[in-house]
């Protein structure tokens, strides 16, 4: 926790300098359906200046930032997935908290199915016929 | 002088423990009872040394003692009284001591207790965790000595961090420390029951309570911990699947699991070497959890001051006990064996399958947790794991265990009949539908994910309650039955405040008023306050329903003075219904101000539940224990609960 | 092969300790760098401020020479102590150009009176959205952009005296 406040700490102005960032309003779209899919989105990208925190709980400018980004694009018609990818080209994987589907994360996603499949083995050789 | 003599007492603590580890290990292998027995006293006297330095280092910090170094650091005279004693352990060398000092008293709780596997097991029992706290003990007065001098000292402490002055911290680690350090028994009992080849029932019933208790104190300390995030983080979420919650989590899982399976092993005698695992893991678990904490590994919202070196110290104890414990029973696993089989459909098989499902959840919150740094040490890609990931994986194996969970309590040992199992689980299931439909058609959820939550949780409330009728009312099935409620109550809780959720987020004047749902808050005023060591600013919100007013909420954006430092106050007004949470944002400089305002329903039951959890753990523990004290002849007078059939 | 499988546990926590070994003392705030290296600048003209004309992607991809873009704020401490080495490049013959980010024009002018002003043309892009395009992960970085308008190199954090050859260096290459 005291990184998370350090963290915030290098983000605020610095003293003896002009006062702070532009203000920039979080402001929802008027479309409910629309600000759902935006805020979803939100959850799952990565606050690039924060300690493991996703844009949507984030306090840090640049958080504030990309939140307008995913409002605009999300209301310009922009599907979630095509918002993502624009990040993820920008930043990498690193960006989104949904690990990508590619080889080198397939052992990530077998996990479960592999832990699942070597504990019923292991099960089934302990249960009496 | 006084934190010398903490320090003194430190060094005589160590010594103790020395002691307690060295002079068991020569008399059992010679077989000189006299000087095995000396683990006893070793044990007591460690305890009491340790807390003497536990003491001091509190008595430094109540004085506000600044020519201690760790005081000077961490402490400020303007902060309340209550943290200056919840300050102790507030950083890493008081909270080591902490650990330190559980450990110590856990030891010496061992040696006191009745030793119903024989004195010889007690013994070893006591030189495996004298062995233990010797570690840790070289670390704290070799690598992080919390009673270091600083000369000159200063005229006043540089405060503590703002988010951790906070009754939560009073009690979470307090808490979180006595669960991660009474698994070392259960760690110590698995090793010395793997040297004396003693692994059985009996051995099970005597590490049973034990395990118990842990389990209880880091539910609570948990549950604690995700409360106090939750109100004081400011952003409402209770869950974020930080690898500092996934090192606590992690402990908690092999604990449930081997509360489960060592059940198994007293009643069946069945399960030994996979119990004697989980004993090992649970206890593994807790330290690679402190060590995550302190090393600074892995980026978190919740990390600790971070130090590498001591991060190599840890990462050396760890490579020590853990990897001794694991080539201890590399040897031993095979000559202990699994015991007994048992058929397909048997609690034996219901508690294994709980087991399995715990034990994959374990794995992949690990695999999700250390996979980023995996692939980049392999020269992969840069990826985050976040909650998505966790959330997709294991919320599907939670509702499976919530199913099997109101099924298993309900099944016999050995081979079970299934005859009876339809019409004792009718009520359950009719719960379940109703609580589908209801969610569908009262409150309109339409996720799949939701409603099978709403659909688990009643199904296994209403399982949970009638293992009362299936059992009677005794200590052991009345933990069991709260234990179970208790998840079913948490299960609720987070469905429907995710589900259910309202939001609001708006920039208001002062007289602006907002309408979310049936609720309109309007911004009363925005003023100046100050506390006792911080002044904030903070808003009147006064909500109201149908035109009543119903709440009064003051979110505020307090501003530290020692050290200088901002935090976000979360406004909250509760119900047993949900509670209102408002967050307080920034000006825009015109006169408006960013308002977040949630209505969660339920919320707080997630927590509830798992108080009910603890508890639930407590009332098995005190089963256990009334079961260890003799039975034959008088009847425990102090027992409220009759024993049924 | 039994004796093998026991000894399954002791060789995962090994292997687990290994990676940890391997990891500690390793700075844990990831770094972050632009992906959009070796790709164009996206789309952007911003007004100008203090002066100075404004900038935009037309700007950079006019097929001059190399160019050094400057993400700066006037709130930002780090851009005040990198000043003196933006001078020293543009009097090595950099051009250099700015984008203020979330800032406002009497701020920008206060902090350049203070401070110096190295920049031939400086973007006012008071919602900070061209950071995000850049894939800028903070305040300040500086881009090498060739002739083409091609990102060519990114620099994190503030100039420091022996990054001045570098970026002379990368901006040779650029050319």
């Amino acid at each position: 926790m005291k990184a998370l406040v350090m963290a915030l700490l290098l983000l605020l102005p610095a003293p003896g300098l002009a006062a702070d960032p532009v203000y920039i309003a979080d402001v929802p779209l008027e479309d409910p359906v629309a600000e759902a899919r935006a805020k979803a989105l939100m959850a799952e990208l990565r606050c690039l200046t924060c300690q493991n925190q996703a844009i949507l709980d984030s306090n840090a400018p640049q958080a504030q930032t990309m939140r307008v980004e995913v409002r605009e694009r999300i209301s310009a018609g922009e599907d979630p997935e095509e918002v993502r990818a624009w990040f993820v080209e920008r930043y990498g994987d690193w960006v989104s908290f949904v690990p990508p589907a590619r080889t080198d994360t397939a052992l990530l996603w077998a996990a479960p199915f592999l832990f699942l499949l070597l504990g019923g083995v292991l099960l089934a050789r302990r249960i009496r016929r | 002088m006084i934190p010398e003599l903490g320090h003194f007492a430190l060094w005589l603590a160590a010594a103790a423990a020395l002691l307690q580890s060295v002079a068991p290990t020569i008399g059992l292998w010679r077989d000189e009872e006299a000087l095995s027995g000396l683990a006893v006293p070793a044990a007591v006297a460690q305890g009491l040394f340790t807390a003497l330095a536990f003491a001091a280092l509190t008595w430094a910090f109540v004085v506000s003692d600044f020519s201690v170094a760790l005081v000077a650091a961490n402490s400020h005279t303007m902060k309340p009284d209550m943290y200056l004693v919840t300050g102790v352990w507030a950083n890493h060398e008081g909270s080591l001591l902490l650990w330190v000092l559980v450990m110590a008293l856990a030891g010496a709780g061992v040696a006191v207790a009745p030793a119903t596997l024989g004195p010889r097991f007690r013994a070893r029992v006591l030189s495996v965790q004298g062995i233990v706290s010797l570690g840790f003990f070289a670390f704290l007065l070799f690598a992080s000595n919390p009673f270091d001098r600083l000369i000159p000292a200063p005229t006043e402490g540089q405060g503590l961090n703002p988010l951790l002055q906070d009754l939560g911290l009073a009690v979470h680690p307090p808490l979180l420390y006595i669960g991660y350090v009474g698994l070392s028994v259960a760690f110590a009992f698995a090793v010395a029951g793997m040297l004396e080849n003693v692994v059985g029932p009996a051995w099970a019933k005597a590490t049973r309570p034990w395990v118990a208790g842990a389990w209880a104190m880091l539910t609570l300390g948990i549950a604690l911990g995700s409360y106090w995030a939750y109100y004081e983080l400011g952003w409402g979420g209770w869950w974020f699947w930080d690898p500092v919650e996934n090192a606590a989590l992690m402990p908690w899982l092999a604990a449930t699991a081997l509360l489960h399976s060592i059940a198994v092993v007293m009643k069946r005698d069945a399960l030994r070497a996979w119990t004697l695992l989980l004993a090992v893991a649970a206890f593994s678990l807790s330290m690679m959890g402190t060590f995550i904490v302190r090393s600074g590994l892995l980026t978190s919202v919740h990390a600790f001051a971070v130090d590498p070196a001591r991060g190599l110290f840890l990462m050396i104890l760890m490579a020590l006990y853990i990897g001794g414990a694991l080539t201890i029973y590399a040897f031993a696993a095979g000559r202990v064996a699994e015991g007994r089989q048992f058929a397909a459909v048997s609690r034996e098989s219901a508690l294994v399958a709980n087991n399995l499902l715990l034990t994959v959840i374990l794995g992949v919150v690990l695999v999700g947790t250390m996979y980023p740094m995996a692939l980049q040490a392999a020269g992969g890609a840069q990826i985050s794991v976040g909650p998505p990931y966790f959330n997709m994986t294991i919320v599907p194996i939670v509702l499976v265990m919530a199913f099997l969970m109101g099924v298993a309590p309900l099944l016999g040992w050995r081979r079970s009949a299934t005859g009876h199992l339809a019409a004792r689980l009718l009520p359950a299931a009719v719960a379940a539908a109703l609580a589908v439909v209801v969610a569908l058609t009262l409150f309109g959820v339409r996720g799949i994910g939701a409603l099978l939550g709403f659909g688990a949780a009643a199904w296994l409330a209403v399982a949970s309650i009638s293992i009362l009728a299936k059992r009677g009312l005794t200590l052991n099935s009345a933990g069991m039955a709260l234990a179970h409620l208790g998840v079913a109550v948490s299960i609720l809780g987070a469905t429907a405040s995710g589900a259910l959720q309202r939001e609001a987020l708006v920039a208001m004047r002062v007289g602006d008023a907002i309408q979310m749902g049936p609720w309109r808050a309007e911004l009363m005023d925005v003023r100046p306050i100050a506390g006792p060591n911080w002044t904030a600013v903070e808003a009147r919100l006064d909500v109201r329903r149908g035109g009543d007013s119903v709440a009064i909420l003051r979110p505020q954006s307090r501003m530290f003075v020692a050290p200088a430092q901002e935090t976000t106050e979360s406004g909250r007004a509760g119900w047993w219904t949900g509670e209102l949470y408002s967050v307080l944002g920034q000006p825009d400089g015109t006169g408006q101000w960013q308002v977040h305002l949630w209505f969660k329903p339920m919320v707080r039951l997630i927590w509830w539940g798992a108080l009910l959890m603890a508890f639930g753990g407590l009332l098995a523990l005190g089963g256990r224990v009334r079961a260890l004290k003799p039975r034959r002849g008088v009847e425990m007078s102090g027992s409220p609960i009759p024993q049924a059939a | 092969m039994k004796r093998l499988f026991w000894l399954l546990p002791l060789l995962g926590f090994a292997a687990l300790l290994a990676l940890m070994a391997g990891n500690l003392g390793k700075p844990t705030e990831a770094v972050i760098v632009s992906h959009m290296i070796g790709k164009p600048v996206p789309d952007f003209a911003f007004e100008g401020t203090a002066g100075a004309q404004g900038l935009s992607r037309v700007d950079l991809a006019a097929g001059g020479p190399p160019v050094l873009v400057n993400v700066f704020a006037s709130w930002c401490l780090p851009c005040a102590v990198e000043a003196p080495q933006l001078q020293a490049l543009a009097d090595n013959g950099a051009i250099v150009h700015g984008i203020a980010v979330r800032d406002t024009a009497a701020n920008v002018a206060g902090f350049l009176g203070k401070h110096g002003n190295p920049f031939t043309r400086i973007g006012m892009d008071v919602q900070g959205r061209m950071m995000l395009a850049l894939g800028a992960s903070g305040v300040p970085e500086t881009y090498v952009i060739d002739g083409k308008g091609i990102i060519r190199f990114q620099h994190l954090g503030e100039i420091r005296a022996d990054h001045v050859p570098i970026l002379l260096a990368e901006l040779e290459k650029a050319k």
